[in-house]
């Protein structure tokens, strides 16, 4: 399989020059501007993970999705994830439909929980359903991306009988993946439908992950299914030196876990903890470009995995050093990986 | 049961039940350390025979009610919402390590254990009370657990506490979280153990033995 680079973002929202918050409209368009260079640097893909607050303004991820599509045409542009719980199966496959008819067949899927739970109680779910709503619903989306009438019935939603969901896909289904944090259960049910493995490595050693690579390989052999990729989603920030890297990153990153340290029981970044997190063995990836591709690199290897996205941007940097970040994670990092790559 | 268990010529056998983020991990930090394991998850063990074969080799997939049966110590480390459906009978008699955690921005909000006056391991010793609960390795994190693991007098070796109000039951789960790498900070009742909970002291904090006792005193002060 080759191997293939994307950025993600949650669309945090940006400061300007006199750090201050920017508007979240003007969030949005930068966002696009920020899709559209990373198809210009050579990028392979684009993603946008569905949040619902403040500091991630960006509920409607399809929507900039097929902006971005409009003025590009070579990178894949999806969700990272769609938090399918708390949405209904039905519409994700119509708006990813529609994104997959107006980018030419570039539309890709991520489902998960994500790190978002503010759209449980925004649409009316009780958390405490959370896995059967992911269960049902992500088997109805397998039904939904094979195309053609689908019969379906469960507890989640209603029923639905030889229904012809529109717009149909143009050339087969398109790639489906399913974002895990931790849970072995989401593995196998990855497998059992034949999507792909998004692994999203937030924190610790990537490593420990390796088993979870295995146990998707495993079982997809067990469903009789062919090889299928495994890809990591980790956040970090590329700058033209570690320094600058990390001291751009770090105040945000650690105004950002300071704020959510509360309800998410994250604890407070220290000094120390984020050195282990930048470093060799942890799960960030801030620094240069040869910096972050070696660790890219390293980690690809030993997850057997083949596809890598960065989730760049952290609420309070500016447009400007995220348009870096895009363009020398294209034009410096993902070469460099490449060459790297064994 | 506790008592019980002390007495035995050979280490406790141990049930995980649970098969998601949390049961796996603990089963295989319980099989290095030299226990014979069992885990469990709602229903077939065929069904979870390729994570456990993959994630914690060694431990034997089995249905819950054999699992229990066979088991000195279980080890409830099921979502805190199923806890509610959860038959007190199906644990009577045994020693139960509570691994769960009461946290509503997460989990939401469980009724039964939106209650201020006590702590979600002081509700799940009442409601299983024929057991006896020992709270702990809720307040590491379960990808933590089998990294962090380091042999006794390592300068490296984080402490974990271990609350419960029956000593025998202390003694049991401490020599069990000695030998899977951790140092024991004992507390001497569940009602204590409520330092260990979310948004505590220590939770998700990697500290060794002595900082970990400080950490506690200067809270509980």
């Amino acid at each position: 399989m080759t191997t293939t680079f994307g950025l993600d973002t949650f669309g945090d929202r940006n400061n300007d020059e006199n750090d201050r918050p920017v508007s979240h409209a003007q969030t949005i368009r930068n966002l696009v501007e920020h899709g559209v260079l990373a198809d210009k640097v050579g990028v392979d893909f684009f993603g946008i993970g569905e949040h619902h607050t403040d500091d991630f303004p960006l509920s409607a991820a399809d929507v900039v999705l097929a902006a971005i599509a409009a003025r590009t045409t070579r990178i894949r542009v999806g969700s990272a994830v769609t938090v399918l719980s708390s949405d209904d199966p039905v519409r994700v496959f119509q708006r990813y439909s529609t994104l997959n008819a107006i980018s030419g067949g570039r539309a890709e899927v991520i489902l998960g929980r994500g790190s978002s739970i503010d759209s449980f109680p925004l649409f009316g779910y009780d958390l405490a359903d959370y896995e059967e709503l992911f269960e049902e619903k992500t088997e109805l989306f397998a039904e939904l991306i094979k195309g053609g009438p689908v019969t379906w019935e469960g507890r989640t939603r209603p029923p639905l009988h030889n229904q012809d969901v529109v717009p149909h896909v143009e050339s087969g289904p398109f790639p489906v993946w399913i974002g895990v944090g931790g849970s072995p259960q989401s593995v196998v049910r990855a497998a059992r439908h034949g999507f792909s493995l998004m692994l999203a490595i937030i924190g610790g050693s990537p490593a420990r992950f390796a088993p979870f690579s295995q146990l998707f390989r495993q079982a997809l052999e067990s469903f009789g299914r062919d090889p299928l990729p495994v890809g990591v989603h980790a956040p970090g920030h590329v700058a033209v030196t570690d320094e600058q890297a990390r001291d751009e990153f770090w105040p945000r990153y650690l105004e950002t876990i300071r704020r959510v340290a509360k309800t998410r029981g994250f604890a407070i970044p220290t000094d120390e903890s984020f050195n282990y997190e930048i470093g060799p063995q942890g799960a960030l990836y801030v620094g240069s470009p040869e910096t972050v591709a070696r660790k890219i690199a390293q980690n690809l290897t030993s997850l057997g995995a083949t596809r890598f996205d960065l989730k760049y941007g952290m609420p309070g940097l500016s447009h400007e050093a995220l348009m870096t970040n895009v363009e020398l994670y294209g034009t410096e990092v993902i070469p460099r990986v490449r060459e790297l790559l064994p | 049961m506790s008592g019980a268990a002390l007495s035995l010529p050979r280490l406790p056998r141990i049930a995980v039940l649970g098969a998601g983020h949390v049961g796996p991990v603990i089963a295989r930090v319980a099989v290095d350390a030299g226990y014979q394991v069992t885990i469990a998850a709602s229903g077939d063990p065929e069904r979870i025979a390729l994570i456990v074969g993959v994630l914690a080799p060694g431990a034997e997939p089995r249905w819950s009610a054999h699992a229990v049966d066979d088991a000195d110590v279980v080890v409830l480390a099921i979502p805190i919402h199923k806890f509610a459906a959860f038959e007190p009978e199906s644990v009577a008699g045994k020693l139960v390590v509570d691994a769960m955690n009461y946290w509503p921005p997460v989990d939401g909000v469980q009724e039964l254990f939106d209650d201020p006056r006590h702590g979600s391991s002081e509700i799940v010793q009442r409601r299983l009370d024929r057991s006896t609960v020992v709270k702990t390795l809720n307040h590491i994190g379960y990808h933590e657990l089998e990294d962090e693991r380091r042999p006794v007098g390592s300068p490296e070796r984080r402490a974990l506490g271990v609350a419960s109000d029956d000593p025998d039951a202390l003694d049991v789960v401490g020599e069990f979280i000695e030998r899977a790498g951790y140092d024991t900070v004992r507390l001497n009742s569940l009602s204590a153990g409520r330092l260990l909970e979310p948004g505590g002291p220590v939770f998700g904090v990697a500290l060794p033995r002595p900082e970990f006792e400080l950490a506690l005193r200067a809270e509980a002060a």
